[in-house]
């Protein structure tokens, strides 16, 4: 029997193994859940090339093997407005202003559909990554963040079809463009907080599978996606403005078609969106520890 | 210096596992509890184990299945927390509970690797680096543009544990990963094993082999529900494992109806040296199959035959005990039946019976009556278990010389 692998590894000579003393090595401990509440930022940011790559998976597999691939990405948001213009340009009217309808309803569909595909993909990581979760350690947050990250791409792709549509009907830029990155990263935030939300409910209870979509559909249609804020009394607005949506789809729009923007209702979304993302972060953190054991 | 510290780790797990994968069923689950106060059946993965490990040791553990291993391995690499107690780990680890996680069918054999070593904790620049030889080791070179969904299982396995050998952590913590692919496949990752423990690095090695156990750790870990009841130098525990499968043996007694049969076999145990009952045997054990038979009516010319399979049915070996020095008043008699240590390959085998006259009369055929398996103590077929070396070792008388 080979035994000389024992006495080798007895050797105090090779102690120092990549250069670094057992003393300077980093300390790790594992210990009871619930011991610690707080989210381990910097362990997160050395963790960022493994939410790359997740991202970067998500989106080359999202599209393999579809006939058409990621004109999917173009042809959602393009049918989606053609279909709202057609329906309330002939039939019905809002009041969009001096803005033609579907420049104004691709604006919206463009940070709706964003919410919507992200929030469906990441409230799925974990279900759908079983082996992850149980084999390897990682800060779970990556992953519904990063599925988060990967539908940015198709935000992305629909800005250039805005830009060409608002071309299109001429729309007149004003230095209020410059807002437009700010909300893109607002309606992010808001995405990955309810996609966090429900990926950490959805370990649990997999109601959220049928939930989810009755969820989204409630909420397109309680935030001025394809209407006008206008539409609703003035004094009704704050409490609409809630809705985190609300003030990130009328500054969007502000910003894009150079109306004053309503600092009051993206106020109140801006605090409402920032007590959202807080209580998602506490209850996925509650609930990260279980993860393993329960999926 | 010691670089894993773990004090009083426990681990609970409330059977049924899941205690409520629907809102219903926690809501339900309220409902009941709050009627009827029944706890939940609770079952401890791990009680109250502590351990330590040296820098640059390769600890083995051992212990039979839902000992704790496998919860264990998954507090160490922080995937699950305990529920008491704490472990401390200095230094970068990197678990390898299964190879390949994270692999998608669709991406190919390149991006497989970078996804790969990422979920494991690597950097790119270090996945960059190591990217050739790992291609090398992988032997896929022709495929690395082609989705993995079109390679074999061999390939994929290849390419997996390519990654997962080229993870460079100070601590290693590896499950049965070896178990899987075929015996070469096997062979060459023992081997990648033996070179990681010679550079120094620490690894944590579970396994159901002892003989890997035996060959790549000094020292080992005895689990058993949960609690750590040995450790020491690890030929000592495999010892202690499998001299603790005593109390479970696979022994026959006779049935009311088989004691009226003209001659039966009344009990059939297999022992080892000392005469305890056993059903795992080292290698170089030798062991006993014992025949208590009763006699109603002895004829003449009866025979007591022992057939020895393996688990894959082939016959072994048939060995016959001639009853004819036995007086025709013996109402009960005892055959044995010695095996040579250093004869059985690891294995399992089970034991048939018969009692018969030759081309006349079978008086009793019982068929597999017993069950024992042979563990390999630390041969040099080892290194690849699983591997066809035949049923037994071989008999032949070897010389090799120099002819003109």
């Amino acid at each position: 029997m080979n035994r000389s692998i024992s006495t080798e590894n007895s050797d105090p000579g090779r102690r120092e193994l990549n250069g670094t003393g057992v003393a300077e090595r980093p300390i790790t401990v594992m210990r009871p859940p619930g011991t610690r509440l707080g989210i381990d930022w910097p362990e997160i940011w050395r963790y960022r090339e493994l939410l790359y790559f997740l991202a970067v998976r998500d989106i080359k597999v999202r599209y393999k093997q579809t006939a058409i691939g990621i004109a999917w990405a173009v042809l959602q948001p393009v049918v989606s407005t053609a279909i709202l213009s057609v329906l309330f340009s002939a039939f019905a009217r809002f009041d969009t202003r001096s803005v033609p309808y579907p420049v104004f309803a691709l604006a919206g569909l463009l940070i709706w559909l964003f919410c919507h595909s992200s929030i469906t993909m990441s409230s799925n990581s974990f279900i759908g990554n079983t082996n992850l979760v149980t084999k390897v350690y990682f800060p779970r947050l990556i992953m519904p963040v990063a599925a988060t990250l990967a539908c940015v791409l198709d935000l992305l792709i629909g800005a250039v079809i805005l830009a060409g549509v608002m071309f299109y009907y001429g729309t007149d830029l004003t230095w209020q463009l410059a807002a437009a990155p700010v909300f893109f990263l607002l309606a992010f935030v808001l995405a990955a907080s309810v996609g966090t939300l429900f990926s950490a409910l959805n370990v649990r209870y997999r109601d959220v599978q049928f939930a989810l979509p009755f969820i989204l559909q409630i909420w397109m249609l309680a935030s001025p996606v394809f209407y006008p804020t206008t539409l609703l009394p003035e004094k009704w607005r704050a409490i609409f403005a809630l809705n985190p949506l609300t003030g990130i789809l009328e500054g969007f729009r502000s910003s894009l078609f150079g109306t004053a923007f309503e600092w009051k209702l993206i106020a109140i979304s801006c605090v409402s969106l920032l007590a959202l993302t807080a209580l998602s972060l506490l209850v996925f953190r509650k609930m990260e520890d279980d993860f393993a054991d329960m999926i | 210096m010691n670089v894993i510290t773990v004090n009083n780790l426990s681990k609970r797990y409330f059977l049924g596992d899941k205690p409520a994968n629907s809102l219903r069923d926690t809501i339900a689950g309220m409902i009941k509890f709050a009627v009827s106060k029944r706890p939940p059946t609770e079952l401890w993965a791990l009680r109250d184990v502590d351990f330590t490990v040296h820098d640059g040791e390769t600890l083995g553990i051992i212990g039979r299945n839902g000992a704790g291993k496998s919860t264990l391995l998954k507090i160490l690499s922080r995937i699950t927390k305990p529920t008491h107690g704490t472990a401390e780990i200095r230094g970068r680890v990197g678990s390898l509970l299964e190879i390949g996680t994270g692999f998608h069918s669709e991406l190919t054999g390149r991006e497989n690797v970078y996804m790969n070593g990422a979920v494991l904790g690597m950097r790119r620049p270090e996945i960059k680096r190591k990217f050739d030889e790992i291609v090398a080791f992988s032997e896929v070179e022709k495929f690395l543009d082609t989705p993995v969904k079109h390679y074999s299982s061999g390939m994929y396995m290849r390419l997996a544990f390519a990654v997962a050998a080229h993870l460079e952590p100070e601590i290693l913590i590896v499950d049965e990963v070896l178990a899987v692919g075929d015996a070469e496949f096997q062979k060459k990752c023992l081997g990648k094993m033996g070179e990681v423990t010679k550079e120094g690095r620490t690894v944590i090695f579970v396994s159901h082999q002892m003989g890997s156990v035996a060959q790549l750790c000094q020292r080992s870990l005895l689990l058993d529900k949960g609690s750590l009841i040995m450790e020491g130098p690890s030929p000592a525990v495999i010892e202690h494992y499998i001299s603790h499968g005593k109390e479970k043996h696979a022994s026959y007694t006779a049935d009311a109806a088989a004691v009226q049969r003209e001659i039966f076999v009344r009990s059939a145990t297999v022992t080892d040296d000392a005469g305890r009952e056993c059903d795992a045997f080292r290698h170089d054990e030798a062991m006993t199959v014992r025949a208590e038979c009763g006699v109603n009516h002895l004829l003449r010319g009866t025979e007591l035959r022992m057939v020895i399979r393996d688990r894959r049915g082939i016959t072994v070996f048939t060995a016959d005990a001639e009853l004819g020095s036995l007086s025709d008043k013996t109402e009960n008699f005892a055959a044995e039946f010695g095996i040579p240590a250093n004869f059985l390959r690891p294995n399992s085998y089970s034991v048939t019976l018969a009692l018969f006259v030759p081309h006349q009369h079978i008086f009793e055929l019982l068929e597999d009556v017993a069950f024992f398996s042979v563990f390999d103590g630390g041969t040099k077929y080892a290194q690849s278990e699983g591997m066809d070396y035949g049923v037994v070792f071989s008999p032949c008388t070897t010389s090799v010389r120099q002819i003109d």
